[in-house]
């Protein structure tokens, strides 16, 4: 068990290597934009998959939703750069939130495989929508306008935005899972027929649930449009099959149901990801496939999961009668 | 006979099965009502109808005077009327104390108190249930991790938790060991007694059914076959031949 001073040196030191990287290594600052949207992604997927058991393939909706929202005010408000950027982050997270509030009042009554397959078609339809749809490009995409500052700026703005959001969306989660939101959605992961029975506000939860996850997904959209300077509707914007599939892999790789796991499964993914890509070119998706394969038979709870089971004193799992530990639960 | 709970002409098929023929029967606020009758008679059937599992075929079901026959499982259980279960459930990957947390009656609650912290009151609260039903020593293990006794005993407490005007138990004591019966058969006097909860129980062990009930209720094939003290019930002929199968 570490004591609060330990965490507190501890957060200290991985926050301030998280700040000083895109400085030491300007030339990854991309990388490293992407490493935190590959973080958030594997967080907001966890809210629904880990904690409440909802394994959802459509997440990819909301970013998608979220990257239009706001690349169409930046292309017609006719505002400057970064007022436009603002407003369409903001209005982006407003939709993105709304969709998800009523997609959800009519999917979240499916349950168990039933609402994973609605999802599949969720992302899938996304996509098609959105590649013909003439407002918003249609199937040559769209553009996001130049980024105003000088070169190398751009690359390091998106490493500190997507910082921000990652770290926002993990304080939002640490929060909400300590208080009574975390509890219903673990209720209804465990027995959602007797959290029912005892009267819980089950749609509600999850819809909200739901919604939270949508929130930062389409600010994450909203962000990586710009970052990437090009919306293609399949392959950024409602790119199911490499960050929608990635979102639950890298949740389960690092153990679903933590707090942690999603972070150290989306890094870790990343990172071997990158590795791939640069050293066994031709090679990487067999080698990430193996990866998968591998996580799966031999980590089939996921790192955290790994590590759990085998010290769960790490955990405040405390499971003998004398040694446990007054914790304060319910509390932030 | 008014009461808490009035079940009035209630029929349920599944198909050809009649699970509930025309059952009409009582629970009085405060009371202790018992329900016994062999396996497959319909017992769990009748509660399940009660709560709002599924939709009954015919009849009434009046909470508190109003009709609840056409409410779903939460909007019921919110009214106060809860039910644990044959099968004990709890939250398995959960603490007993987040266990008892997430019980808490959710009839008051609006989008703002699903981000709010538990009040100190209610933390207490959750203690002192768990350490009424004798699990404070392990109310940080995981539920799931409990025997199966001891389940029993947290899906009670939860229950509790929830501070139910009328709680359904569906066999209480099953699985429980006998000198465990005693002291479940006290704790379910208490709380009836000290909170005020009124109790409708399904139960087989006839032993129990004497010593806590003051009103029995006995089904058979569907059918209401008597009602009345234990004592009588227990000596009805209809009854006996029900659990012996005279022919």
């Amino acid at each position: 068990m570490t004591s609060q001073l330990e965490k507190t040196i501890l957060y200290a030191i991985a926050l301030a290597a998280a700040l000083a990287a895109p400085w030491l290594f300007p030339n990854f600052a991309t990388q490293i934009a992407f490493l935190w949207m590959m973080v958030l992604f594997a967080l907001t997927w966890d809210i629904m998959g880990g904690q409440m058991g909802y394994n959802s393939f459509g997440n990819i909706f909301f970013f998608g939703v979220g990257a239009y929202a706001c690349a169409v005010v930046q292309r017609d408000s006719g505002l400057d750069y970064f007022t436009a950027f603002a407003v369409g982050m903001a209005l982006a997270a407003v939709i993105g939130v709304a969709a998800a509030a009523i997609l959800g009042s009519g999917m979240l009554g499916l349950r168990g495989h039933y609402f994973a397959i609605a999802t599949l078609g969720l992302g899938i339809a996304g996509g098609e929508i959105a590649s013909g749809w003439d407002y918003i490009g249609a199937g040559s995409g769209l553009e996001t306008p130049l980024y105003p500052g000088e070169i190398g700026a751009r690359e390091m703005f998106f490493a500190y935005l997507f910082f921000v959001l990652a770290v926002a969306s993990f304080i939002v989660l640490t929060r909400l899972y300590a208080g009574r939101f975390g509890l219903a959605i673990n209720a209804i992961r465990d027995d959602e027929d007797k959290a029912e029975a005892m009267g819980l506000h089950t749609t509600r939860y999850k819809t909200v649930a739901w919604c939270v996850s949508a929130f930062f997904l389409s600010l994450a959209g909203g962000a990586a449009g710009n970052m990437i300077g090009f919306i293609d509707p399949r392959d950024v914007a409602f790119a199911g099959v490499t960050f929608g599939v990635w979102m639950v892999l890298m949740a389960i790789l690092g153990g679903k149901g933590t707090i942690w796991g999603p972070v150290i499964g989306a890094m870790i993914f990343h990172v071997t990801q990158e590795l791939f890509w640069t050293y066994l070119l031709g090679w990487q998706r067999v080698a990430l496939g193996l990866l998968i394969i591998l996580i799966v038979v031999f980590f089939p709870l996921g790192i955290l999961g790994w590590v759990r089971e085998r010290w769960p004193e790490l955990f405040d799992d405390t499971a003998d009668e004398a040694g446990a530990v007054e914790r304060r639960v319910g509390e932030p | 006979m008014t009461g808490l709970l009035e079940v009035e002409s209630l029929t349920k098929t599944f198909g050809g099965v009649v699970a509930n023929d025309n059952v009409t029967l009582a629970v009085p606020e405060g009371a202790i009502v018992g329900l016994i009758g062999p396996n497959g008679s319909g017992k769990t059937t009748l509660f399940n109808s009660i709560v709002g599992y599924h939709p009954v075929d015919h009849g009434s079901i009046r909470f508190d005077g109003a009709e609840i026959s056409a409410l779903r499982v939460p909007e019921i259980a919110r009214l106060g009327l809860v039910r644990t279960f044959q099968q004990t459930r709890i939250y398995g990957q959960m603490d007993c104390v987040r266990n008892m947390l997430i019980s808490v009656p959710h009839a008051e609650e609006d989008l703002w108190t699903m981000f709010s912290p538990y009040p100190a009151e209610t933390t207490e609260r959750a203690g002192e249930l768990l350490e009424f039903v004798g699990l404070y020593e392990k109310r940080y293990m995981r539920a799931g991790e409990l025997s199966f006794g001891q389940q029993k005993l947290l899906e009670f407490a939860m229950a509790l938790m929830n501070a139910p005007r009328l709680l359904l138990l569906d066999e209480p004591t099953a699985g429980i060991n006998p000198t465990l019966i005693n002291d479940l058969i006290d704790r379910l006097k208490r709380a009836n007694a000290e909170i005020g909860i009124t109790l409708f129980v399904i139960e087989h062990n006839m032993r129990v059914i004497m010593d806590l009930v003051e009103h029995v209720y006995c089904l058979a094939h569907g059918e209401l076959l008597a009602g009345g003290a234990p004592q009588q019930v227990r000596q009805d002929p209809r009854v006996i031949e029900a659990y012996l199968g005279g022919q």
